[in-house]
């Protein structure tokens, strides 16, 4: 029998990015706010300290910081003709585990859609045609660019983002990026310095007629106090920034920008180790009644609030709602139901470039350092004739060398033995790798559901990812890895090698962690599982957060979109939900 | 103003009885648990604490007054030694090491029992004034009345009335452990009557009214020289060194005075009262015992207060400055070393720091102290910045003692200590070892998570 403990304004299901966005916004706003966090509390000096931090062996390949599949995994398959089994190690992806989430081992690559991204339907079938989306599920957004700049701006201003504006209030600025939508004010910080490797894309993008802009970072280039006063520092280009925590306060983080000053709040609880089993609701299924869960002795608590929140990762919000039996999933044989529809991921390709008389020095890197172009993202190129829609930024970027991944050889080399160690020593310091960072857009048979066969920890059925590239996908990384191969060769380069992402999907060799759909936002509930205030279309009291919003994913990092998408939320929820408790945001 | 207490001289007899009875101890059981005593790395903030301290208090018949207390309370810091770590606000507990053995804070709330909820105005002020508790049980001057005793009857009452507010905790503290004779209360009266005597708070005429407000406070319920001025084999403050440094709990509280290298001199007033607001500014970040002094005391006060005391210090006339043996030039270089790799991340290239954000260690005063027990702790243990209203990060230097040896510590020390223009006396890997015994550090590899 679980314990009924004291009734709360909102409980957090997770402790991560959004879960400390809503935290903050609700706290201030006097609510009551209870967020309980499955793992660990964890903090900087303690648990990713300078002094320890860059360890590749310990973070990267043992997975110090990221979600333990004994404890926590899902069951994937390709299609549906195959039979699901356990992912018993994580590889593609890496979801986080603890207090921040992946947002402590994130690269700090901070984006915004573009415009046309949140009319991707419409915008695609208007100009190229209805057969433009034949074969995908794509779907509008509920809302546009310009009703979510403000909470874009809003996080750039928490995270300190450090970039060049390619738009202010509609006009163009030199050295940003020109395909952006307005901002209404400039980056926080300014942009990271580029080094070589990221200089020598950025002249040779210049040279083709291309528009190269400096990533957006998360991993500030000056220190910066940020409104609620929390600080972050300079950072120093120790490259160890994906997989790994920041160990200097330079990388933005729910750690470095928001809890401290959360945890002052009297009306705010953290309770750790509290994993949430179910979402309760009243008989009628239409309420939520607050949320079961379960501590690390495995005792069993009932947590009433006023408001439930998921704000887990997305594999856990679209889990927790099929276990909780709310909404209709989704079933690809008819194509009925929303819950776990449009699963999507993202499509990375890559181009190595060897120089044998340039020296890099990557081991000077950032989680987002690097000269990018957006001329073949979304719709920013002409699409006619080339088979598919979609596409990527490409980013000259050097994030780091970090020694056990990052030896890479050109193409003739043995793969091991005195001729690799030779050709690994020459040139460790004279590579770089160009990212093709594409797009992913939903197609019937890619799903979320609740598997058949296995079970977790908890007795529940683990959650099943169905999910192949789509061709589409496929055809749009060839172009789009092509383009990048161009400006590699016009950086002087010895040798390039274009790897364009090809199917099938590979679990076990990491892309990255950008899992996204299966609760989508959407303008009914025929179509989606939320409404554009993230609030659930069957359950008004209830809210989803994150990339699990997206019906497809546009070719750029999520966090700054869902970071901004909470931030909203949470406008909506104090604004406007606390004044007519239960009530839907949007009439259906 | 004078504030040496006069000293009769038919006392001194007695209590040169009693400095010999002292000197002894110490030699003996005292310095064993000195050894033994031990901090932990960081301390968080006790639960509660901070909005005991902040929250509005409502209208009421006394609320004016109570407000009052609470603001002098603030400014007395008792919160900061009266809550022990995950004690409720105020019931006391936390055990205070002194060279002279642990002694336990009082319980503060309104519990009638163990707390002050019984007890009157007048016997709460004779505790302030007079060091002395209801029944005429002489206090141990941990409770530093030899600071509180300037602290007007009208003040002492009103901070009695708000501590009445206190929801009380039925909790006793536990019995110090003194070794004899310092745990028979009456070896006090022996120390009162060599060191300390009774008196108010006299403005300097020629003064200030704001000078004299923050002599009131730093001299008062601030009680700064209770850590940052130097004391006697007796534990007493030496007055003619006030405000000079001086080591405690195996921290350095720095010198305060305008010496530019190892004082405030090289402050302004209103860097003074940005560091005491934020807990932070251009030249040092606040914590260790300083921090909790901060988060519950200073970052609370008001500014017109706060200036007072940056006034009152900015007038502390500078220590003398002590000669310094140049370094050895193979500690430099391998100090140089260990710097480059361990150091810049945050303190960046020249020790230039990050200005409010990780302190400057070129110029720093905290590096350049006499006395290394400070720079030599925050290498072994690292340390926390307090977390403020208006700064609420906790940015933090982590802990080295897993990684460098005593003598590398005492070589990236002393390299710290004589770069960019600092200068202070080397240090030697004896001096590391020895704070090294007394902290009790862990391994931070060893902790692990699900």
């Amino acid at each position: 029998m679980a314990k009924t403990m004291p009734k709360v304004d909102v409980v957090l299901v997770g402790f991560g990015w959004t879960g400390a966005i809503l935290a903050q916004q609700l706290c201030d706003a006097g609510l009551t706010v209870l967020a309980l966090e499955r793992a660990s509390a964890r903090t900087t000096p303690l648990n990713w300290a300078t002094t320890f931090d860059q360890d590749e062996l310990r973070y990267m390949w043992r997975h110090h910081l990221f979600q333990n599949v004994k404890y926590s995994t899902l069951t994937f398959r390709n299609n549906v003709s195959q039979k699901a089994l356990p992912m018993r190690r994580l590889g593609s992806f890496l979801p986080g585990t603890g207090v921040g989430g992946a947002g402590i081992h994130w690269n700090g690559q901070i984006w915004r859609w573009l415009e046309t991204d949140f009319k991707l339907k419409s915008h695609n079938e208007a100009h190229y045609g209805k057969q433009s989306t034949a074969g995908l599920t794509l779907q509008d957004m509920p809302l546009s660019y310009k009703e979510l700049e403000p909470f874009y701006d809003m996080f750039d201003r928490i995270c300190g983002t450090s970039g060049q504006a390619g738009n202010l209030k509609g006009a163009k600025q030199a050295g940003g990026n020109p395909f952006e939508g307005p901002r209404s004010a400039p980056y926080p910080t300014p942009p990271l310095p580029m080094t070589y490797g990221p200089k020598l894309f950025e002249q040779a993008a210049a040279s083709m007629g291309l528009h190269p802009f400096p990533h957006p970072a998360g991993n500030l280039s000056q220190a910066y106090t940020n409104p609620l006063g929390m600080q972050l520092g300079k950072c120093t280009f120790c490259g160890f920034c994906e997989k790994f925590g920041c160990g200097n306060y330079s990388k933005a983080s729910p750690q470095t920008t928001l809890i401290p000053y959360i945890l002052t709040k009297p009306n705010f609880e953290l309770r750790t180790e509290a994993e949430v089993l179910k979402i309760e609701r009243t008989p009628d299924g239409r309420h939520a009644t607050g949320v079961t869960y379960i501590d690390a002795a495995g005792a069993e608590y009932f947590q009433p609030a006023e408001i439930v929140a998921l704000t887990a990762y997305q594999l856990h919000n679209v889990h927790l709602m099929l276990v909780s039996g709310i909404g209709q999933p989704y079933d690809p044989a008819t194509g009925k139901g929303v819950v776990g529809k449009n699963y999507c991921y993202q499509t990375m390709s890559s181009v190595d470039v060897f120089f044998d008389d340039k020296l890099l020095n990557p081991f000077i890197g950032a989680g987002a350092l690097a000269s990018v172009i957006d001329d073949y993202n979304g719709d920013n190129f002409d699409h006619s004739g080339l088979g598919f829609i979609g596409g990527a930024y490409i980013a000259g970027m050097i994030t780091v060398a970090r020694p056990i991944e990052m030896v890479r050889v050109p193409d003739g080399v043995p793969k091991w033995g005195l001729e690799w160690k030779r050709a690994g020593t020459k040139y460790y310091l004279r590579n770089m790798a160009i990212s093709v960072h594409g797009s992913s857009y939903s197609q019937a048979g890619n799903y979320l559901s609740l598997d058949p066969t296995y079970k977790d920890q908890f007795g529940r059925p683990m959650l099943r990812m169905t999910f192949d590239f789509p061709d589409n996908d496929l055809k749009m990384a060839k172009y789009c890895t092509d383009r990048a191969a161009e400006i590699a060769k016009n950086m002087g380069a010895s040798h390039v090698r274009p790897k364009a992402r090809q199917g099938p999907y590979d679990i076990t060799h990491y892309q990255t962690t950008h899992n996204v759909g299966g609760t989508m936002m959407g303008a009914s509930p025929a179509d989606s599982v939320v409404n554009k205030y993230s609030q659930s279309w069957d359950v008004p009291n209830l809210f989803v957060t994150g990339a699990g919003l997206y019906p497809q994913n546009p070719g750029y990092n999520p966090t700054g979109t869902l970071a901004a998408l909470a931030f909203l939320t949470a406008d909506a929820i104090k604004t406007r939900y606390v004044k007519a408790l239960g009530a839907p945001l949007v009439t259906a | 103003m004078n504030i040496a207490p006069p000293r009769s001289l038919g006392g001194r007899i007695l209590v040169a009885i009693a400095a010999v009875v002292v000197l002894l101890i110490l030699i003996s059981a005292g310095s064993w648990l000195w050894l033994k005593t031990t901090q932990p790395i960081v301390s968080d903030p006790p639960p509660g604490l901070l909005s005991v301290l902040t929250e509005p208090i409502p209208d009421g018949p006394n609320a004016d007054l109570i407000r009052r207390g609470r603001y002098l309370t603030i400014a007395g810091d008792c919160a900061s030694c009266h809550t022990s770590r995950n004690g409720r606000p105020f019931q006391g507990g936390l055990g205070l090491q002194t060279p002279f053995g642990i002694i336990y804070s009082a319980n503060l709330t309104s519990d009638r029992e163990n707390g002050i909820g019984a007890w009157t105005p007048e016997q709460f002020f004779r505790a302030l004034h007079d060091g002395v508790a209801p029944g005429g049980k002489h206090l141990y001057p941990a409770l530093p009345y030899p600071h509180f005793t300037i602290v007007s009857r009208s003040e002492t009452d009103a901070i009695l009335a708000y501590l009445k507010t206190v929801p009380a905790v039925h909790y006793a503290q536990p019995a110090n452990r003194f070794p004899f004779p310092l745990n028979i209360r009456a070896s006090l009266i022996g120390w009162d009557a060599l060191e300390f005597s009774p008196h108010s708070f006299h403005a300097n005429p020629a003064m200030s009214p704001q000078w004299n407000r923050g002599a009131y406070l730093v001299e008062g319920l601030g009680h700064c020289g209770a850590c940052h001025t130097p004391k006697s084999i007796l534990g007493a403050e030496i007055h003619d060194q006030a405000y000079r440094g001086a080591a405690i709990e195996n921290w350095v509280a720095p010198d305060l005075t305008a010496n530019p290298r190892t004082g405030l001199g090289r402050w302004s007033a209103a860097d003074i009262v940005q560091y005491l607001r934020s807990g932070r500014n251009a030249h040092a970040n606040a914590s260790g015992l300083m921090g909790e002094v901060v988060a519950y005391s200073t970052s609370l006060m008001s500014d017109t207060d706060l200036s007072a005391i940056a006034t009152y210090l900015k007038s502390l006339p500078p220590s003398p400055s002590h000669p310094s043996p140049a370094p050895e030039a193979s500690a430099m270089r391998t100090g140089s070393a260990i710097f480059f790799d361990g150091c810049t991340a945050c303190h960046l290239g020249g020790g230039r720091g990050q200005p409010g954000m990780f302190p400057p260690l070129q110029g720093s005063s905290v590096a350049q102290q006499n006395d290394p027990t400070g720079v030599i702790r925050l290498i072994l243990a690292g340390t926390r910045t307090a977390p403020t209203r208006t700064r609420p990060s906790f940015q933090s230097m982590p802990s080295f003692a897993w990684k460098l040896s005593d003598q590398e510590v005492a070589d990236v020390a002393t390299y710290v200590r004589n770069s960019w223009g600092n200068r202070a006396p080397p240090v030697d890997a004896h001096e590391v070892a020895a704070i090294r015994s007394k902290l009790n550090l862990t391994h931070p590899l060893t902790r692990d998570q699900r």
